[in-house]
C-alpha cells in the first residue's frame, strides 16, 4: 500500500507543482467557451425546454474540462516519463502493475474533478445553475475521469514521442469530446448523426453528467451508467494488461 | 549456496540482432563482479534483464532465489540497479526523490537512512536542490543514492564512473568498495579496465552477446597474458641478433622485448652492452586487464570469423 500511496502521492505532486499550468490554464480556456458561446448563442439555440443555452452548456464544458484535463495527466506524466527515462525507477520497483495503474488512474480522477470543479465553482458566481441530483453528477464525473485517465495511460504507453501523443490527443479524443453532445442536445441532430452519437461512449459521460444536474437526459441515466462502467471496466483491463505485458516500457 | 545472482541459459533478440545467446553465470553473494566488453556486446541488455527492464526471450534468472518474472517484486527488493543513463526526476529535490524511492519499496519513515546516503554519498549541500540544477557528476551520486535506499543486498552498476570526473570517480570507487566489504554483492560493467582489476574478483567478458571468458580477475590475466616485457629505445637503433627472437614488436623505435623474468634482463643488458648499445629510454610493462581484454577480444573474434 505504501508504494501504491507514494507514487499516487507523486502523481500528485507532479502537477499541483505545476498548477498554473495543470490547473488554472485550462479552466480559463473553458470559461472562454463559455463566454464566446454565451455572447454568440444565448438566445437562439432551444435544448430543454426551461433551461437556458448557457446553463445547459456548463454542465458539457465542466465534464469537458475533466475529460481532457484527466487524459493529459496520466499520458503526459507517462510520456515525459519515458522520454526523460525516469520511468525507469518505477520500473525497477516491486510496485506491482495494479498499483501503478491506480495510482496514475487517480492522479488523473483528481486533477480532472480539481479543474472541473474551478470551472463549476467560477461559474456558480454568475449563473444559477441548479443541481438536482448531485450523487449522479459525482458518479458520472468519477467514471469519466476515470476512463480518460486510462485512456491517457494508454496513450502514453504507446506513443513514443510527443507528436504521436498530440495525435492521439487531436484526432481521437477532442472529435469524440466535441461530438459528444457538449454544445448540444443530439435531439437536435439528424437522425444518422444520432445513431453516430450513440456509438461514442463520451456522449454517455456527458449525458448522464447532466441529468445530475438538471435531471433530464437524452437517453435514460442508468443506461448511461451501465455503458459508462463497461467501457471503463474493459479499458482498466487493457491498460493493467498492456502494464503487466511490459508493452514499450519492458522492451 | 543461495547465489546472488543466477542467470541460465538466456536468450534476446531485436529483431535480426542478436543480443544475448545462451548466457549462463552465476554469481555469489558478497563479490566484486565486473561485466566486460565492447559496446554493444549485451552489457546492458543482460543488467536490464536482471533488473526486469527488459524481458528475456527465453531462459532464466533468479536474484537471492527469486525468480525477477513470477517474483518480481521480492526480485526487485534485493536488488539496486545504477542505470548507465543520467536520468532523473525534474519536478524534485535530491531528498523528496530518495524518500519516493524508498516509498515505491514499501518504506516508510527512511529519514535516517536516506540522511545517510546523503552524507556518505557528500550530498548534504544539494540535499534540497532541485534535480534539475545539480551537475552531471553530483546527478551520478543521487542514482547511486536511489538505487540504496533499500539497503539491496545485490547492487549492479551499469557504467557507473562514465564521464565522472577523476575525484568523484575515486569517491565513487571507494564508496562502493565499502559497500562491498559491508556485505553487498557489487556487479559492475565499466570501460575502465584498471578499475575492474584492481577492485573485482571476478569478471566475464562478454561478446556479441556470449560470455567468451569468466575466472577470476588473476586467473584471466595470467591465462591471457604470458610473462611480462620490456620496451627499449637503443642508440644505435640496431637490435642485437641474439635478441630478436624476444622482440614482440618495434614502433617508433621502441622495441618490445618479452622477458620471462627479471633475471632476464641481465642477459638483455649483456647482449646490448657487448655490442656498445646505449639504452635511451625503458619500460618495464606488466600485464593487465586491457591487455586480457584486448588479446581476447581479438582472440575470439579471430575464431568467430
Amino acid at each position: 500500500m505504501t508504494g501504491f500511496l507514494t507514487l499516487l502521492h507523486k502523481e500528485l505532486l507532479r502537477f499541483w507543482k505545476v498548477g498554473f499550468q495543470t490547473i488554472i490554464a485550462p479552466m480559463v480556456s473553458t470559461l472562454l467557451y463559455l463566454l464566446v458561446f454565451f455572447h454568440v448563442l444565448e438566445t437562439r439555440i432551444e435544448v430543454y425546454p426551461e433551461v437556458a443555452y448557457t446553463i445547459f452548456l456548463i454542465p458539457g464544458l465542466v465534464m469537458m474540462s475533466v475529460i481532457q484535463n484527466a487524459f493529459a495527466n496520466s499520458s503526459s506524466s507517462m510520456i515525459q516519463s519515458k522520454i526523460s527515462g525516469n520511468i525507469v525507477f518505477v520500473l525497477l520497483s516491486p510496485l506491482t502493475y495494479r498499483a501503478i495503474f491506480f495510482a496514475y488512474i487517480l492522479a488523473s480522477i483528481v486533477r480532472g474533478l480539481l479543474v472541473g470543479l474551478g470551472v463549476y465553482l467560477v461559474t456558480l458566481i454568475f449563473f444559477d445553475i441548479p443541481l438536482l441530483l448531485p450523487l449522479w453528477a459525482i458518479l458520472f464525473v468519477i467514471l469519466g475521469s476515470a476512463i480518460l485517465g486510462a485512456l491517457g495511460l494508454i496513450a502514453g504507453i504507446l506513443a513514443d514521442k510527443f507528436d504521436q501523443l498530440a495525435a492521439f490527443q487531436n484526432f481521437i479524443i477532442l472529435p469524440l469530446t466535441f461530438l459528444s453532445g457538449v454544445f448540444y442536445t443530439i435531439h437536435s441532430l439528424p437522425a444518422g448523426w444520432q445513431y453516430l452519437s450513440h456509438l461514442n461512449p463520451f456522449f454517455y459521460m456527458i449525458d448522464g453528467f447532466r441529468y445530475g444536474f438538471f435531471g433530464v437526459s437524452d437517453i435514460s441515466p442508468h443506461i448511461s451508467l451501465l455503458i459508462v462502467s463497461m467501457c471503463l471496466i474493459a479499458i482498466s483491463a487493457l491498460t493493467i494488461n498492456l502494464l503487466r505485458s511490459g508493452y514499450k516500457l519492458r522492451q | 549456496m543461495l547465489s546472488a545472482i543466477e542467470i541460465k541459459r538466456v536468450c534476446k533478440d531485436f529483431g535480426s540482432m542478436r543480443a544475448l545467446v545462451d548466457v549462463d553465470l552465476e554469481i555469489s553473494p558478497g563479490e566484486f563482479f565486473a561485466l566486460l566488453g565492447p559496446n554493444g556486446a549485451g552489457k546492458t541488455t543482460l543488467i536490464n534483464i536482471i533488473a526486469g527492464l527488459s524481458l528475456a526471450d527465453s531462459g532464466s534468472v533468479n536474484v537471492m532465489g527469486h525468480n525477477v518474472i513470477t517474483q518480481y517484486q521480492q526480485a526487485r527488493r534485493n536488488l539496486g540497479v545504477v542505470p548507465q543513463e543520467l536520468v532523473y526526476d525534474p519536478f524534485f529535490s535530491v531528498r523528496e526523490v530518495l524518500l519516493i524511492q524508498s516509498g515505491y519499496y514499501g518504506i516508510k519513515h527512511n529519514n535516517l537512512w536516506v540522511d545517510e546516503i546523503i552524507e556518505r554519498l557528500d550530498l548534504t549541500d544539494k540535499a534540497n536542490a532541485n534535480m534539475r540544477s545539480l551537475s552531471g557528476g553530483m546527478k551520478r551520486r543521487v542514482l547511486v543514492a536511489q538505487a540504496l535506499v533499500h539497503k539491496p543486498p545485490v547492487i549492479i552498476l551499469d557504467e557507473p564512473t562514465a564521464g565522472v570526473d577523476v575525484e568523484l570517480r575515486q569517491t565513487l570507487w571507494d564508496f562502493i568498495k565499502q559497500l562491498n566489504q559491508d556485505g553487498h554483492t557489487i556487479v559492475l560493467t565499466t570501460h575502465y579496465l584498471e578499475e575492474a582489476e584492481t577492485l573485482c574478483n571476478r569478471v566475464a567478458m562478454l561478446k556479441e552477446g556470449r560470455i567468451i571468458a569468466l575466472d577470476s580477475t588473476q586467473n584471466l590475466i595470467e591465462k591471457l597474458v604470458s610473462g611480462n616485457s620490456v620496451k627499449i629505445r637503443l642508440l644505435p637503433d640496431n637490435l642485437p641478433l641474439v635478441l630478436q627472437p624476444l622482440k614482440k614488436s618495434c614502433t617508433n623505435g621502441l622495441y618490445e622485448l618479452r622477458i620471462d623474468n627479471y633475471a632476464h634482463l641481465e642477459f638483455i643488458l649483456s647482449a646490448l652492452r657487448s655490442e656498445n648499445i646505449h639504452i635511451q629510454e625503458m619500460h618495464l610493462q606488466q600485464p593487465d586487464l586491457e591487455d586480457a581484454f584486448v588479446s581476447l577480444i581479438r582472440n575470439s573474434g579471430n575464431k568467430l570469423q
